[in-house]
């Protein structure tokens, strides 16, 4: 047995005690479209509710009643594709795969099989140290959800040792989009950024909420290990139950650990199921592949086969908004604006038109980040909005930036400014600031008066900044801004105070 | 009294519920006195829908007397029990759905019922809609309306014996295989299969989706054409039901067969049926001759492969369809230590020994490994034989052949499965073409097994949606033979066992 170090937080293979090994992990990942309606069924599709209230015979699989396919759950999954540049066929259609589980109303799932809505496709995305990676899809498809099992009676709510178990069909039939990918990721932080992407493009496409705590986005992940430089795959074991982005991450750093003992200390990885536990911090076997479902996938004979139109497919594909790894992309090379700030701002889409807007009329792109990052981020908080107001617009916004980079303006009067903007009071900020006269001003006499007028009024703070209390000075300074209403020059300020009180 | 009122046709019956000469809620009354007179021996129903009947019979009169008029005011239906009726217990035949009251209506049932028909009762089948002769059913016997002796055949047994037991003037049916077309030819009567398609399947309880198909069964083709048009038409809650203007084919009722072409099989007409049962074919295309049709030859070679393919693809098909029989949710539940057990005890009690035995070959035709030698396979035979119908249409407008392959048999006499599922040797390549076909009552045979003539049926198959002109030249066919009026029903009492001389 030899000491492990834990798998390594950013890229690379794991070293160990003599060998070096590395990480192979592709994941399935299952995502619940935001859509009106269940897949195949009128019912609402919501989260929550008491159980068994949104249900007709279709999704609770009366005898006789039939499915009908959801356009608008097809249309999200083919966007999904699109964004990801997956090729999206002219012909599918929908199988059954067939197993016994009580949460599944027809012992039969409707899923695809050999005829997804997307195949191929690449996600990209970035780690937090800035650098970029990619991990190739295999395939999107849409299928149903199934219901939610309770099993009760025992202590842990665990199907072992419970006595009864409750069904609620509320999930069953949400539709459900699964995609996988391929076996391109090697780290578990490279695994949360790929999630992070998806999560991040489903939720500003519309296809989905992804809300792993609502049970949204779920994943599953295939993890296996092999000498670093290896060609061929090792053993790989199946990964479910992780309920966070950081779950994910544990899991997959805790399996590779295990594999790589296991191998190191003379074992065999067996090919099976591994559930995460989060309170241990360790998986454990759950399924082996001997014990794998014959799942007997045929075509639906309920549904036609689906066509779609080159035309159609074609409008969707343009109508689509940039993907948010292309515009993270475009913000760090293009505009050159550092990796954290591009993240964050990648995070509101509605900014990318704000942004271009302010640099196309010549605003730095920096200097409006930080606007959006600043005041229209705390602005959006405060006010609950997911987007700027509406009277919040380009030409003001953009002058007003300028203002502040020129110097023409103090942050301190931008600070006193930018609700006006926001409000759509103020549309020609240069105009207001000359108006009021609230330019910055660097005039020593006028500053002076100022300076002195507050070094009388607080001889206390004073008395302090000699003793060697600089945080007074803050103070002063403070009250100096407010006096002159924020327009001297803050640098002039700080010189005059000095000078006045002397010894600083 | 009673009597004239339960023998009339539907159309009759309309005519005269919609001119306020006749109310619903008389031939309820009439209809229901009939059949606890002489249910018990037939025993074409499982529930009778007593309260719903006279419900919607006042209902009916109510909009009549209002000003409406409804192509079937009155009209007295039976509803083959795997179509979900709300309120009302729906068995598909099976323990495992003993006592299960639907919650909601099938289409094609709430179509028929705004048309003003009036459910009688929920009738028996083979369970699930598996077999040819009603005796798969776990429910109870029905019996053959010629010969209490004999099977009123299968699946639709029970609506066909209701029908020509006159305990109502129409009935719905399904047919996978055979299902409506069979049983109708065993007891007399007009059993019609439209295309696939062009009936909604929501609320049938499924036995192979891409094959099931409802239909009318009907005393005459007339009535057929009326129920046909109440039911037909687009749904959309059943995604394979089509959008495909539907025609009235109740106007469209032709007299003369002049200028049609009727192809008979070449392969069927090298087989014989035994003497008796090929003269009346043989008479029978001969009619069709004499009534102005050209008779052609045509050949469809890989009709052969039918009951193969069939069996292949309606258990495939059945065996994922009737897994939802589970035990969790409704229908019978019998307890295991966990849920493994539950499935397996549930499964075990509640399906009879023909359904598992489809289940079973389904699943195994199914699984991986032998998917593409049975299911695919299948799936490539059935194609070819569409081919052929299509390719036998370019010299033909119809095609004429035998509906069954023998004549009602004895209760029991088919134990073994293989010489059931060829009765259906006619009917099942049709059905996996998914075309348009009928029943035609065309003469009377002693069977080799008894004395009594029983009836025999011609199958009458079109191009797909073919329906109008399908039913037109049915339509001709029967007024111009009659070949239903030679003998009566000798069953039970009244107007039924008249020919029995019972009272």
């Amino acid at each position: 047995m030899s000491v492990m170090k834990s798998a390594p937080a950013t890229g690379g293979p794991t070293q160990s005690v003599g060998a070096v090994w590395e990480a192979v992990i592709g994941l399935e990942c299952h995502v619940e479209l935001k859509t009106q309606s269940k897949m195949f069924c009128g019912c609402k599709n919501e989260f929550g509710g008491e159980p068994n209230t949104k249900v007709c015979p279709v999704c609770l699989g009366l005898p006789g009643a039939l499915p009908v396919p959801n356009k608008t759950a097809i249309e999200l999954t083919i966007k999904a594709g699109l964004a990801f540049g997956s090729e999206i066929p002219r012909f599918s259609k929908f199988d059954r795969k067939n197993y016994f589980y009580p949460d599944m109303p027809k012992d039969y799932q409707i899923s695809q099989y050999d005829m997804p809505l997307c195949k191929g496709g690449v996600v990209e995305f970035w780690l937090e140290d800035g650098s970029r990676g990619q991990c190739r899809l295999t395939r999107i498809h849409l299928e149903e959800d199934t219901g939610k099992s309770t099993h009760a009676g025992s202590s842990d709510g665990r199907l072992s040792g419970s006595t009864y178990s409750l069904v609620d069909f509320n999930r069953a039939g949400v539709p459900l989009m699964e995609c996988v990918s391929e076996p391109d990721i090697r780290t578990a932080e490279e695994a949360v950024a790929y999630l992070e992407t998806l999560k991040r493009t489903f939720v500003q496409l519309g296809v989905s909420d992804v809300k792993m705590e609502e049970g949204s986005l779920r994943c599953d992940a295939n993890v296996s290990i092999r000498p670093a430089g290896s060609a061929t795959l090792g053993t790989k074991t199946e990964i479910k139950n992780m309920n966070s982005f950081k779950s994910v991450r544990l899991a997959i750093e805790s399996e590779i650990t295990r594999q790589i003992e296991l191998l190191e200390s003379g074992g065999r990885i067996v090919q099976e199921t591994r559930g995460w536990d989060e309170g241990a911090g360790i998986t454990h076997a759950q399924r082996s592949k001997e014990e794998a479902h014959d799942y007997r996938y045929f075509p639906d004979p309920d549904l036609v086969p689906l066509e779609f139109e080159a035309a159609w497919i074609d409008e969707l594909r343009s109508n689509l908004p940039a993907p948010p790894f292309k515009r993270y992309v475009r913000y760090v090379d293009e505009y050159e604006l550092p990796t954290k700030s591009a993240a964050q701002l990648v995070e509101n889409p509605v900014w990318e038109v704000l942004l271009d807007g302010a640099v196309r009329r010549g605003v730095k792109p920096k200097s409006y980040a930080n606007l959006l990052l600043g005041d229209v981020a705390k602005k959006q908080n405060e006010e609950g909005l997911s987007e700027p107001v509406a009277t919040f617009t380009i030409p003001a916004s953009s002058e007003f930036v300028k203002l502040i980079e020129q110097g023409t303006i103090t942050s301190k009067a931008a600070k006193e400014i930018f609700p006006r903007i926001w409000s759509g009071e103020i549309t020609d900020p240069a105009e207001f600031v000359k108006r009021e006269g609230l330019a910055q001003s660097s005039d020593r006499d006028e500053i002076k008066k100022f300076v002195d007028e507050v070094v009388t009024a607080n001889a206390d703070a004073v008395a302090e900044i000699r003793k060697g209390k600089d945080r007074a000075l803050q103070f002063l300074l403070g009250q100096v801004m407010k006096a002159s209403r924020g327009k001297a020059n803050p640098a002039l300020v700080n010189e005059l105070l000095r000078e006045a009180i002397g010894g600083g | 009294m009673a009597d004239s009122l339960i023998e009339m046709t539907a159309a009759e019956t309309a005519r005269k519920v919609n001119a306020r000469e006749r109310s619903a809620r008389e031939i309820v009354d009439a209809t229901f006195e009939h059949v606890r007179r002489i249910d018990g021996e037939v025993g074409a129903f499982l529930t009778l829908t007593e309260e719903i009947a006279r419900t919607q019979a006042d209902r009916v009169d109510a909009r009549i007397a209002a000003g409406e008029r409804l192509p079937l005011a009155g009209v007295a239906l039976a509803v083959k029990d795997n179509m979900c009726l709300r309120g009302t217990q729906t068995t598909a035949g099976s323990k495992i759905l003993e006592g299960w009251n639907a919650p909601y209506t099938a289409t094609a049932v709430q179509r028929i019922i705004d048309a003003g028909a009036i459910p009688i009762g929920k009738t028996n089948l083979d369970e699930f809609a598996m077999g040819s002769s009603c005796e798969n059913s776990a429910l109870g016997v029905t019996r053959n309306p010629y010969d209490a002796q004999r099977v009123p055949g299968g699946s639709s047994g029970g609506s066909a014996a209701a029908v020509a037991s006159y305990e109502s003037m129409i009935g719905l049916g399904s047919d996978t295989g055979g299902s409506i077309r069979e049983p109708a030819a065993f007891c007399n009567i007009i059993g019609f299969k439209p295309t696939y398609g062009r009936v909604s399947r929501y609320g049938l309880i499924a036995f192979a989706s891409s094959l099931d198909q409802i239909g009318p069964l009907a005393r005459t083709v007339e009535d057929a054409a009326l129920a046909y048009d109440a039911i037909a038409g687009h749904d959309p809650m059943d995604a394979t039901s089509v959008d495909v203007p539907h025609e009235s084919t109740a106007t469209n009722l032709g007299e003369s067969l002049k200028g049609l072409r009727v192809g008979v099989v070449k392969e069927y007409r090298a087989k014989s049926l035994g003497s008796a049962i090929d003269d009346v074919y043989a008479k029978a295309y001969a009619d069709l001759e004499k009534l102005g049709a050209e008779i052609v030859e045509i050949g469809l070679p890989t009709a052969d492969y039918g009951i193969a393919t069939y069996y292949l693809i309606a258990p495939a098909e059945c065996s994922s369809n009737l897994a939802r029989f589970d035990g969790v949710r409704y229908g019978l539940r019998i307890e295991g230590n966990d849920m493994t057990e539950t499935y397996d005890r549930t499964r075990a009690a509640g399906f009879g020994p023909e359904v598992k035995r489809r289940i079973l070959i389904g699943t195994h035709a199914l699984s991986s490994g032998y998917y593409d030698a049975y299911y695919l396979k299948a799936q490539k035979a059935r194609t070819k034989i569409a081919a052929d119908f299509e390719n036998a249409f370019g010299a033909c407008d119809v095609i004429a052949a035998p509906a069954a392959a023998a004549p009602a048999f004895r209760l029991g006499a088919k134990s073994d499965p293989y010489s059931m599922y060829l009765m259906d040797y006619y009917t099942i390549p049709v059905s996996l073409a998914g075309l348009p076909s009928i029943s035609v009552p065309c003469g009377w045979a002693q069977p080799e097994d008894g004395d009594a003539e029983m009836p025999l049926g011609l199958q009458l198959t079109a191009p797909l949606f073919g329906e109008r002109l399908l039913l037109g030249a049915a339509h001709a066919y029967e007024i111009a033979t009659k070949h239903s009026k030679k003998h009566s029903p000798r069953i039970g009492s009244g107007v039924v066992g008249r020919a029995l001389g019972v009272s």
